[in-house]
Parts: structure tokens; sequence; C-alpha cells
């Protein structure tokens, strides 16, 4: 006896409803409202169920249920995965490959020699001595704590990572400066990339690639982190002041010749402050990534939780936030020398 | 400028029958105006913008067309059809007798990179290029090399009275220096036309007296094709030897200066003029008597383009003398000094104009 069954009477759908009964298990819902003796439902109008799928389900058991819905995307997912491997595996190679290489790299640099060209990298970017003193003193406390291999592996991932989301980002951020159709499409699909939870990503890369695969959490911290450079670019292309891109024309660049000549140059103090928050997301996702076998700060973190080793959980944590003063400094200090040396006097 | 028009001046740049409306469909918009919709029943009725309505110019080889209109008359609209930053609904133009409009998309970028040059009104320089790039920017559109174009812009940066500041970024520099800068750059570029979008009207002034001053003298040497647009009805009549008057997207009255100025045939232009010191833009030639025989005693000699206000000061102020106007020594007509205080006597602002209606 369920609420709706009036409605399949009236409609004469009994029979339909009845023909193949689902002897699917009972949910949960189901065994516990079981449990509470089920008396009198339908009696009150206050208490009247949504029509769910549930809830019709109960009255024609023809129709679905909801978590049948679930269990379609499952079995959805399951089954074109095979054929969405053969095309991705290939595609994706190379991120492993970059990801192995960066690791095997930074880890198997002697620190005497990767630190002081840590420095020297501070130093060019920024020009800045304080910066690379205050760089030097957080590497050098996190080896002293026998923190310096992982802080490495976490630098790598964040370097191949942001580099392959500047890489792609700001071509299609470019594309979509130039399309306000590319900018309608695109808008959602980064809406969607930021704001689904980082956790959710993890979910279906798990089943497409082996766990022991480093593009596996390469391609989940790519997609979260590759949205601030593109939305970046396009902002800033689109903010070049239209006078200047109406000279460009007028003295008839090509398209090229605008783009490398006026756009990209006006446009880099935004690009770079998209690249910024890339590198910022990068590190906020290797944490989490080190659920699916990332390996670095993020490792010693989850041990923590895991373990319940306070200390060991909240040393890890300080590097990372160590890590994450250091890339946002020296990318800040490198952005203001850009916004100096060219774009700033717009308004002059 | 502003001498008797030699004859072998042919028309270099002509705009014909030409029509802008805004809008989602133009074309229907157009036909509308065909059938004699009017600028606001267009945009109430059917939701476009009449941008610009029957325009016909001819743009005389080497001299200054000045198109003039308050803002919402179309006249950057315009210039912007002249190298197809914007594209007409309707109509042509040509350049030494060739529809620009047929171009295809490589030789329109030809037509802007040689026959073409234009001046904004915010300078529109590339911030992160130094003042010489900036200037050689034509060239090296051209794909030259900065050594192919130093030179010329060096001497084109001279010539505007920048010279060494090529080092320096345009934020380095005063606004008048930056406009200096984007007249060096259309200079440089040798293009025969160049297109000065209310080039002057950015700056202060006394500034703006001295690149009038400096457009005057560049063009009595290189007499270019300029054209002009201005909102400001002093440096209209200071610049222009040929004056075109846009009002809401269509041109009320066009021809010399000096004519529109004695016989305004629009209340909107009676309106215009009715403010300017009519002594100092009025010429002799505009005033006097042409091929007098009189003998009369003369005061003295006059040259046709000499203002009224100079001629003024030689008299004294006196009216009842009366002058020899004199062209390469030989006689062209007598001016009578009341009649050029009569033509001191401003046309009173028009009784429909919209300054009465105003009131």
């Amino acid at each position: 006896m369920a609420t709706y069954d009036f409605i399949f009477d009236g409609l004469g759908l009994r029979e339909w409803c009845d023909k193949d009964a689902s002897d699917a298990p009972m949910s949960m819902a189901e065994l516990l409202a079981q449990g509470a003796g089920g008396g009198g439902a339908g009696t009150s109008i206050w208490k009247l169920p949504f029509p769910s799928l549930d809830a019709l389900n109960k009255a024609c058991p023809a129709i679905a249920r909801t978590r049948d819905v679930t269990k379609g995307v499952e079995t959805g997912f399951l089954d074109i995965k095979d054929s969405l491997k053969i095309v991705l595996d290939p595609i994706t190679q190379p991120l492993s490959w970059f990801l192995e290489g960066a690791l095997y790299t930074f880890q198997n640099t002697p620190w005497f020699i990767m630190i002081p060209l840590l420095l020297a990298v501070v130093y060019f970017a920024s020009k800045s001595l304080k910066l690379v003193g205050f760089v030097a003193f957080s590497i050098l406390f996190l080896a002293f704590i026998d923190h310096y291999n992982f802080a490495m592996q976490t630098l790598a991932i964040i370097f191949v990572c942001a580099f392959l989301c500047v890489l792609f980002g700001v071509p299609i951020g470019i594309a979509m400066s130039r399309s306000d159709t590319m900018q309608r499409l695109t808008i959602p699909v980064l809406d969607m990339l930021q704001t689904l939870p980082p956790f959710v990503y993890l979910i279906p890369l798990i089943f497409l690639f082996s766990v022991t695969e480093p593009k596996l959490y390469g391609i989940a911290i790519i997609l979260y982190a590759i949205v601030p450079v593109i939305r970046l670019t396009d902002l800033g292309i689109r903010l070049v002041d239209k006078e200047v891109i109406e000279a460009a024309d007028a003295f008839g660049m090509t398209k090229r010749q605008k783009l490398y000549g006026v756009q990209i140059p006006l446009a880099l103090p935004n690009i770079m402050a998209g690249v910024n928050q890339t590198i910022m997301m990068s590190l906020a996702m290797v944490v989490i990534a080190s659920l699916v076998s990332a390996p670095g700060l993020g490792v010693l973190v989850l041990r923590g939780i895991r373990n319940l080793e306070l200390g060991v959980g909240l040393i890890a944590g300080l590097g990372i936030v160590l890590l994450a003063v250091i890339l946002d400094r020296v990318t800040k200090a490198a952005l203001a020398r850009v916004n100096a040396a060219s774009a700033v006097q717009r308004n002059s | 400028m502003n001498g008797a028009a030699p004859m072998d001046k042919h028309v270099k740049l002509s705009i014909r029958n030409l029509y802008k409306i805004f809008g989602p469909d133009p074309a229907r918009a157009l036909e509308h105006v065909h059938a004699g919709v009017g600028k606001p029943e267009l945009w109430e009725k059917h939701g476009h913008v009449l941008g610009l309505q029957d325009i016909n110019v001819d743009m005389q080889d080497g001299e200054i067309t000045v198109i003039m209109g308050l803002s919402g008359s179309g006249k950057s609209t315009l210039i912007r059809h002249l190298n197809r930053l914007i594209e007409p609904t309707a109509g042509q133009i040509l350049l030494d007798g060739e529809d620009v409009l047929a171009y295809d998309e490589r030789n329109m970028r030809r037509l802007r990179r040689q026959q073409m040059s234009m001046v904004f009104q915010h300078f529109a320089l590339l911030p992160h290029r130094t003042v010489l790039e900036n200037t050689g920017m034509a060239r090296a559109v051209r794909g030259e090399s900065r050594a192919d174009y130093q030179d010329d812009a060096l001497k084109w940066l001279d010539r505007v009275g920048l010279g060494g500041q090529g080092g320096q970024y345009p934020h380095q520099l005063s606004g008048g220096m930056q406009q200096r800068v984007g007249i060096a750059r259309a200079l440089a570029s040798d293009s025969p036309i160049m297109l000065m979008d209310e080039a002057f009207s950015a700056l202060d002034p006394l500034i703006r007296t001295d690149m009038q001053d400096l457009l005057l003298e560049l063009q009595a040497e290189l007499q270019k094709t300029v054209v002009f647009i201005s909102h400001d009805l002093d440096e209209a009549l200071k610049l222009a030897d040929h004056l075109v008057i846009l009002k809401d997207g269509r041109v009320v009255q066009q021809g010399e200066p000096q004519e529109i100025l004695l016989h305004p045939n629009d209340p909107y232009i009676v309106d215009f003029i009715s403010d300017i010191n009519r002594a100092r833009v009025l010429r002799v030639r505009s005033v006097m008597t042409e091929n007098a025989t009189d003998e009369g005693p003369f005061a003295g000699e006059v040259d046709p383009d000499d203002t009224l206000e100079s001629v003024i000061a030689v008299s004294g102020g006196d009216t009842a003398l009366s002058y020899r106007v004199m062209r390469e020594g030989r006689q062209v007509g007598v001016l009578d000094m009341q009649d050029l205080v009569r033509a001191l006597v401003p046309t009173s602002a028009a009784d429909d104009g919209m300054r009465a209606r105003a009131v």
C-alpha cells in the first residue's frame, strides 16, 4: 500500500506495473521503514512524499528506483571505459613520462647542486636578494628536518603540471578571447572544473588508469589547476585597449602580428596572475592527489591522518605552507617585474 | 593651404551614397530608410540605429578635409569606413577611382599598410614599445627590420620636435608629446593619406594650437591627403580646405569653410558659427568685391589670404578706407572697409535653431 497507488490504478496501469515486479533487494530506507512498523502510510496529507522515483516505485514496481540511476551511470561509464582508455592512454602517456622524468631529476640531483640552482632561479625571476634569503632559509630548514626529498617530489610534480597548464591554458584562453561562441561554450566547463569537489575528479580517473601510473594524479592536478590561467588569459586579452587594437588594424597588422606584438604583451600581467593562481591550485591538489599515490609532502599528511600521527601531519603541513609561500612570492615578484617593465602605464 | 586651389587637383578619396545602420538586420532597416524612415523612428519602431545616411564626400589630393560634428553625429564612424575598420551597410568608397569595398583581405591589408595611416584621439601607442619602435610600427608591420626603419623614424621624430626621445617609453611623455609620436608614426608610414580621428581633442588648448600649427606646417611641405575629424569649429576652420558638417549621420553642408561661414544653409550651422571670432577666420578674398575696376584712392594693398583681423589692425579701425587686393602683383579685387565690418556681424542664432529651442 503506497501513497501513489491511486495514480496507477486510475490510469489502468496496474497490470503493467505488476507484470515484471522487480525483485531487487530492499533499500536501506525500506528496511528502516519496515522496522519502524511502517504504520499509517498515506493517512496524513502532511506526510505526502514527493513523487520521486523511490516513492513511485513503491506504488508501481515497474518504475526504476533512484539507485538504478546511479547504477546506470556507473555501468554506462564502465561500458565506455575500455574504448575511452584506448584513446586516452596513448594521449596521456607523455604526462607519465614527464612526471617520472621530473621526479627522477629532482630527486637524483644532489642537494648541493639542486638548492643553489633553485636559488638562482628565484633570483632570476625576482631579482630580490631578500626573497632569495627567505627561500634559502625555508629549503634548508626542510632539508634539516629530513623533508627535503618529499618537498622536491612535490616541487617536481607542480613544475610539470603547472608548465602543462600554461602550455594548454594560454592557447585555450586566446581562442576564447577571439570567439564569443568559444567563450560561451568554455565557461560552463571551467565553472564545473572549478566547483567540482577535487576528490570527485579522482573517482573516474581511478577506473580509467592504473593507480600506479603518475598520469592519474597528473591529470587530476591539471584539470583542477588549469582554470585560472585560461580565464585570465581570456580576460587579459579582452581588456587590451580597444584603440590600440584599432591602431594595430589600421596599420595593417595580420592576426598573428597583432597577437604576438600587441595582445599577448599587453595581456601579460593578467596572464602572469593566472599562472600564479594555477601554481597555487596545483599545490592544493597535489596534497589531495596523494590519495592516489602522488608522492611528496601530501603522503606525510595522509599518513598523519591515517595513523593519527599528529606531529608528522603538522610538520608536513608546515612544509606545504612554506612551499606555497615560496611559490607565491616568487611568481608575484616576477609578476611585479612584468608589470613595471611594460604595460602598467596604459592609463597615461 | 587656403590658397586658391590649383586646377590640377584630383579627387583622391571619394565616398558615394554611404549608409551605415547598426542593428541585427541592417539590410531590412536600409529598405525602411530608403522608404523615408528617419533616424528617431528607425530606432523606436525597428530597433536599428541609423549611423550614417547617404554620405557623399569628395576629398581632393593634397588637401585637408575636416569632418565636423557634435558627438553622436557619426564622424568617427565615417572615418573608420575609409580604412574599413567598420564595414558599411551600403555605398562605395573610392580610392583613386577604385572601390575599396571590393578588396579582399590581402588587398585591404596592403591598403592599410601603404595607402593610409591613422592618428587616434587617445594616441593608441603601444605601451611596451619605445617611442622609436612606435614610430617605426608601420614599417615593422610591413616586415622591415629595425635597422631599415631606424633612420627614417628618427628623422620624423626630429621633424615633430621629439629629437632624442626615441629611447623613451610612451608613458614617460606628456599627452602632447605622445600625440607627436602618433603623428610621427603616421608620417613614417609614408602613406599618401592620413586619417586623423579627433587627433587633438584630448590635448590642452595651448598644446592643441601648437599641434594644429605643426600639422599645417607639415602639410605645406608634404601635401598629404588628410581627413581630419573634429568637434571643434575653430579647429575645423583653421585646418580645413574642405569642411564637411555632419549632423545625425547626414551631411548638412560641405564646402569651403569661408563659404559655409558666410552662407550657412542650416539653423544647426548658424548655431555653430554664431560664437566664433569671424575676424580671425574670414579672409579678404571672401568679402572683397571681385574684379572691381574703381581706381579710387586706396589706403594700401592687402593679400586675398589675409584675415580680416589683420586688415583691421592695418587700417587702425578706420571704416572709411578701402584697400586694393593684390595677388602676385595683380589686382584681383577691392576691399571696402564697410563691407568688412558688415561681414563681421554674426548671423544671429537661428530662431528655430537648437539654442532657441533650448531656451
